[in-house]
């Protein structure tokens, strides 16, 4: 089960040339800001543009090829799409928008039905609102359609746009384990276009990073953090991540331990004051502060170790500090001079308990 | 927190809105009082009413069939198509809106007639239009076709097509994307655009009685009865406007929330 595309689209002004590779097993994520031609990608992917030059072969069997002018019809593609605002049908139940792909394939409307039933109980769709309008649904109600509806047929590839950018903080948290599971279980290639670093960080197995139509890196999430090509790249996924359990610590914070070392973090609201296995805390090197001695201040994160690494980039350096944790800090190249740092030179960093953010399991 | 008051309606606004309600209300009222109401059984059956109510209902419902069936389609040229010329095309198919009825008849003899450009062609394999109930339903439906095309069009326009991308995407075809896709969802323009035309057919005068003739029972609808009643018996051309009014005031009431609420 593989996808090779290697696509040209043109869109008004945008030119958009893509290589995507998702091998076996593999969620590949396409990450961008807005506008870099994501979703002109995807919609390329789903058959329903066809590309202005290059070709999109899916287990061997060639869907799209302009040297041959070869393009198979988005409805003869075996794809499931979740689109970035849902599309659910508003004239039909949540049951038969899941049941719309088997119906359109000519299965009968009972076994249609049993399957959709099942499919979205599975996904933790609560029974007792199968015949509500996509109107009456919550967000992660309607969130657990559109994924059900993508999955139904049992696609061969499945493309997630932008799956979690349509709910709120308390319902992405709710829906992003699910999408792991779904992610995971299936066995096709899978592609989640997304502008979240985090969701791409921890849900994709390799990243292509998309800019202006144009791709600037591609790589292991591992290595686009330890080496980001561009100054977008950076500032996107050159966050630092520590994955960790959470532990209480005193009132109003706690304490993300990871085998490197430990962070002391906001405890978030409504959590019960318990240890949480498998969360995950970001910080942005630009809220991270760089000295050449012990610190003094408020700042409840101090870490001391040597420089591994000084990366410049324009006007900004990266500087990874190997502490435990370790620790990548952005600063000014005019900080670095000022602060006389060096590569294998010691230094301190310190960041606020607040900068930290979570990511719950 | 409370409502706050609503703002009074200017003196003038409510002069000038009773003088509006007035204006459109006496007439009707007018009919109604001086309706021979004590000869209503024996005016309505000898002036031939009833044969004109059933014509009526039968010739509107059919033109408004019509008009839906091939004013859609037009609606969706206009809509979706890319043809040269479009808004030319879209001004001539909305012209009998604008057009005195009476034009659109003549246009239909000189195309349709016996001896029209087409209408030879008809007459050649047995099939006249003129003079029959099929003339009536083509004359109401030339004037009623244009409210099915402006309404399907408005809801052609406002309808998001990634919905009919994203059915695709499931494997669904063409005709079943149309069916279970577009169709569904432009469900309450199509209802609008079939009322609307529903009630200009029922009133339809200038153009039936030009291109089908004032034949009492074969194509003698409502408006026509009226206009001859007139002449002859103002007090059944009273009573059968009446019924007319009473008809269209149905129509009306029926498509009220659909229609209008929207």
């Amino acid at each position: 089960m593989t996808l090779l595309a290697d696509v040209g689209l043109e869109r008004g002004p945008l030119r958009v040339r893509a290589e995507l590779e998702a091998r076996d097993g593999e969620t590949l994520a396409l990450l961008g800001p807005n506008g870099s031609g994501k979703s002109t990608v995807v919609t390329c992917l789903a058959g329903l543009l066809p590309p202005d030059t290059g070709s999109v072969v899916l287990d061997g069997r060639t869907l799209d090829d302009t040297a041959v002018g070869t393009h198979v019809a988005a409805e003869d593609r075996s794809v499931g799409v979740v689109f970035q605002d849902l599309l659910l049908f508003p004239h039909r139940s949540a049951l038969e928008n899941v049941a719309f792909p088997l119906r359109a394939r000519g299965l009968s409307a009972a076994d249609a039905r049993a399957r959709s039933d099942e499919l979205l109980e599975r996904l933790g769709f609560p029974t007792a609102r199968v015949h509500a309008r996509p109107g009456d649904l919550s967000g992660g109600e309607a969130q657990r359609v559109a994924l059900a509806r993508a999955l139904i047929h049992r696609p061969r590839l499945l493309l997630l746009d932008e799956p979690t950018s349509s709910l709120d903080v308390r319902a992405r948290s709710e829906i992003r384990p699910l999408i792991r599971s779904i992610l995971a279980g299936f066995t096709g290639a899978r592609i989640l276009v997304t502008h979240d670093p985090v969701e791409a960080l921890t849900l994709a197995h390799r990243i292509v990073v998309l800019e202006e139509g144009r791709v600037t890196q591609s790589g292991t999430p591992e290595g686009l953090r330890n080496a980001p090509h561009t100054s977008y790249v950076a500032d996107l996924v050159g966050v630092n991540l520590f994955a960790g359990r959470l532990e209480p610590l005193d009132r109003g914070t706690g304490s993300v331990v990871t085998p490197a070392g430990s962070v002391v973090v906001p405890w978030p609201e409504d959590l019960p004051s318990e240890p949480v296995d498998g969360v995950l805390a970001v910080l942005r090197p630009s809220d991270v502060v760089l000295h050449t001695s012990r610190p003094e201040g408020s700042a409840r994160n101090v870490v001391h170790g040597r420089v591994a690494e000084i990366a410049i980039e324009g006007e900004r350096a990266r500087v990874r500090l190997a502490g435990s944790p370790p620790v990548v800090a952005e600063i000014t190249i005019g900080s670095v001079g000022r602060l006389g740092l060096r590569e294998e030179g010691q230094a301190w960093a310190s960041f606020k308990a607040v900068e930290v953010s979570l990511v719950l399991p | 927190m409370a409502d706050l008051p609503r703002n009074r309606t200017p003196l003038v606004i409510t002069a000038l809105a009773a003088m509006g309600i007035l204006f459109v209300a006496l007439p009707l009222a007018a009919l109604l009082v001086r309706a021979p109401w004590s000869h209503l059984i024996d005016e309505l059956s000898s002036s031939g009413a009833w044969t004109a109510l059933r014509l009526s209902i039968e010739v509107s419902l059919a033109a408004a069939a019509l008009s839906l069936i091939l004013g859609a389609p037009v609606a969706w040229v206009l809509a979706r198509s890319k043809i040269p010329g479009r808004s030319v095309l879209r001004a001539i198919v909305i012209l009998p809106l604008v057009l005195p009825p009476v034009v659109g008849g003549v246009g239909l003899l000189a195309a349709l007639g016996r001896r029209g450009i087409a209408g030879r062609w008809l007459d050649a394999i047995g099939i006249q239009l003129t003079f029959t109930i099929w003339g009536a339903v083509v004359a109401t439906t030339f004037v009623s076709i244009p409210l099915v095309i402006l309404a399907v069009e408005a809801g052609l326009r406002s309808l998001d097509p990634r919905f009919e991308q994203a059915a695709s995407t499931m494997g669904a075809s063409r005709g079943y994307v149309l069916r279970h896709v577009t169709l569904p969802l432009l469900r309450p323009q199509l209802a609008a655009g079939l009322v609307l035309a529903w009630a200009r057919a029922l009133g339809e005068f200038g153009a039936t009685i030009t291109f089908a003739g004032n034949l009492a029972g074969r194509t003698q609808t409502l408006p026509l009865a009226v206009y001859q009643a007139r002449q002859t018996d103002p007090g059944a051309a009273i009573l059968t406007s009446l019924l007319l009014v009473a008809m269209s005031l149905i129509v009306l009431v029926s498509m009220r929330d659909r229609v209008f609420a929207r």
